[in-house]
């Protein structure tokens, strides 16, 4: 984690605030993303497949005359958890890599995250991401 | 060192145990030839064959026909052993026709385990996969007790017209040897397993159309009963050496019918019966409004390939010979089945804009299944138009009948066994050539086949084998589904009710039924 503080920081406070991006985005364009990120420093990230849907249409399946329509469609969830400098850069990276201009390129959703802990250092805060 | 003593140990007493069995023989072989003068006094003086007779019995085996020299007549013969003391004749079978009767009937059973298991386990949801597999598996050993204890004879001893006797119980005089009646060459035990496999898959055919919704306590109690009501008799009349609709080998037949493999025996009867479980049982929970796709078009599709592959075993082992018939068969099958899983999904593409995977694996079945009682009967050509008929007919009832009526037969058993069955009967019928079987052909000399003493080899000659096909079709018809409701109703009272609870169905019977599920992803979830 290149662009984090090597110290050993106290838990999240006003100036050191953590937040955690969740990413919706087409599985075609993972490798993208995950490079992007990369790019900027940005090299740990937890992956998901999910399956969803908001503006874009499904699909019809028939088996033998029994007709089925699937509304959830297969995405990606792509989640870091990040110190707050780095937020704008990582989420101009994602929706830049992401976008392919048509219905149901996905939605980014940011939220604060109150702690964070590196299981094998117990490092805490800022350290931890 | 312990261990190298045993090794040691263990491998010398290996090696002496064959030379101590030799020594037995050797003190035993002065005995027996001290015992034989005595036997050959006792023994009725039979004649030795002439060279010609065994050449022609010799001619009779690579023929499929009847020994000349059989033990009946006061000439001895090579091919099989006689028991002096009772003056009887044991024929030996031929090991090319025990060779591919044995091969025909792993291959049948190929089809049920695990071939239907996995055709019906891909079709039905995740959580059901299981239950499938439980109930062919289920069906293979429950029916082979049956078989074992009184089935075999029921169907296949001599006794009536509708039922046979109970000669062969227990497998009773069911041994290596050929029973004339159904074969000079084949084994009768091997014979009776091939059957078995017959026996097996017409019941686990059923499972399709009730599949997710019945509890397994029903579905035992309801095929040991379906076997005993339908099958037997349905497999006797039309089998049977003396059964009612056994145009080809009884003489005595009043319905003069054909079925080669099964089309009546295993399709109609297992999908007419399907018909009526399905209804009687009702529709599954949320049929209609949650999506219920197949969990795995490719274990079905894997499972598809294997039923082929095994119908080999069920249409040209239907010869009970590797013959002529058996040749011919073999190539009927294999046209039609293609033909179809051809057809079928151009229906699709046609209709509506893509041919699907379980098009490809329906028109294949749709096929084998058409074929089934005509592959004997049918020549090259009557086998393409079957084909084109299998993939267009069971397929429009898939496709549109269902839907009209509305009935929830879950994986098409139905649609594909009953009409193409119905169907496949018909079609023999009709597209019957007795220049490919000769057993259809009218005898100019004694002794008469059956089908001229019954009439049959006139009626297909002036082509109204259609009619007598109708008949069999309708009492196969009457047998079924009167048959099935009667069970259906007695299950029903005994174990109160076919269903499970509604919470058991939601959640999959595998976990509720069997302890189990299908799949894990990692770490045990």
């Amino acid at each position: 984690m290149g662009a984090c503080s090597s110290e050993i920081q106290p838990t999240a406070g006003p100036q050191t605030q953590m937040k955690k991006i969740e990413a919706i985005i087409k599985p075609f364009k993972l490798e993208e993303v995950k490079d992007a990120l990369g790019a900027i420093g940005i090299e740990g990230m937890t992956v998901s497949e999910v399956k969803g849907f908001g503006r874009q249409k499904g699909h019809t399946e028939i088996y033998r005359g029994s007709e089925y329509t699937v509304d959830f469609l297969p995405k990606i969830k792509l989640e870091i958890v990040i110190g707050d400098e780095h937020l704008e850069t990582a989420v101009a990276a994602i929706v830049k890599a992401a976008k392919t201009g048509k219905i149901g390129d996905g939605k980014v959703f940011v939220s604060s995250i109150e702690e964070a802990i590196r299981i094998r250092t117990e490092e805490k805060g800022q350290a931890a991401v | 060192m312990k261990r190298t003593f045993l090794y040691a140990g263990i491998s010398l007493a290996l090696n002496l145990f064959p030379l101590a069995v030799l020594a037995q023989d050797a003190t035993n072989a002065p005995a027996a030839s001290t015992n034989a003068p005595a036997a050959a006094d006792a023994a009725p003086k039979r004649a030795d064959p002439t060279l010609e007779q065994r050449v022609m019995d010799l001619e009779a085996y690579v023929n499929n026909g009847a020994r000349v020299a059989d033990g009946t007549n006061n000439v001895s013969s090579k091919l099989g052993s006689y028991d002096d003391k009772a003056n009887s004749f044991t024929p030996n079978p031929g090991p090319g026709a025990n060779s591919w009767q044995m091969t025909s009937a792993a291959l049948v059973l190929f089809m049920t385990l695990p071939g239907l298991a996995l055709f019906y386990g891909g079709l039905v949801r995740r959580k059901n996969v299981l239950s499938v597999m439980a109930q062919c598996f289920f069906i293979t050993g429950m029916v082979t007790i049956l078989w074992w204890v009184c089935g075999y004879s029921l169907v296949f001893h001599n006794g009536g017209k509708f039922l046979g006797g109970l000669g062969f119980s227990f497998l009773k005089g069911v041994d290596s040897s050929p029973n004339g009646d159904y074969s000079y060459w084949v084994s009768q035990n091997v014979f009776s397993m091939y059957q078995l496999m017959f026996a097996i898959i017409t019941p686990a055919l059923i499972i399709g159309a009730i599949a997710e919704r019945m509890k397994f306590s029903a579905i035992c109690l309801f095929m040991v009963l379906w076997m005993f009501v339908v099958y037997f008799p349905q497999a006797h009349m039309i089998w049977g050496i003396d059964g009612f609709m056994n145009g080809v080998w009884n003489p005595a037949a009043k319905i003069r019918a054909i079925d080669f493999a099964g089309g009546t025996v295993v399709h109609m009867t297992s999908g007419w019966s399907a018909l009526i479980l399905c209804i009687i049982l009702g529709k599954r929970i949320g049929f209609g409004k949650e999506p219920m796709q197949p969990h795995s078009m490719v274990l079905c599709m894997v499972g598809t390939g294997m039923l082929w592959v095994g119908w080999y075993g069920f249409n040209a082992g239907s010869a009970v010979a590797a013959d002529v018939i058996a040749a011919n068969a073999f190539t009927t099958t294999t046209l039609a089945t293609a033909v179809a899983s051809f057809v079928w999904p151009m229906m699709e593409w046609m209709v509506r804009g893509k041919p699907s995977v379980l098009g490809f694996c329906s028109g294949a079945v749709a096929g084998l299944v058409v074929i089934t009682p005509a592959c004997g009967f049918v020549n090259p050509t009557g086998g393409v138009i079957i084909g084109i008929a299998a993939g267009i007919v069971p397929w429009f009832f898939c496709y549109k009948v269902k839907g009209w009526f509305g009935y929830d037969d879950a994986l098409d058993t139905f649609g594909v066994h009953a009409i193409g069955g119905t169907m496949g009967a018909l079609l023999t019928g009709i597209l019957v050539d007795p220049n490919v079987n000769a057993n259809l052909q009218l005898s100019t000399s004694d002794p008469k086949n059956p089908a001229t003493v019954n009439g049959l080899a006139d009626i297909a000659a002036h082509h109204m084998l259609w009619l007598e096909q109708v008949k069999a079709i309708g009492l196969t018809l009457v047998l079924a589904i009167v048959g099935t409701t009667i069970i259906a109703f007695v299950v029903k009272a005994v174990l109160g009710g076919l269903r499970p609870t509604e919470e058991v169905e939601v959640a999959g019977l595998d976990l509720a039924e069997h302890g189990e599920e299908g799949y894990h992803t990692a770490g045990g979830l």
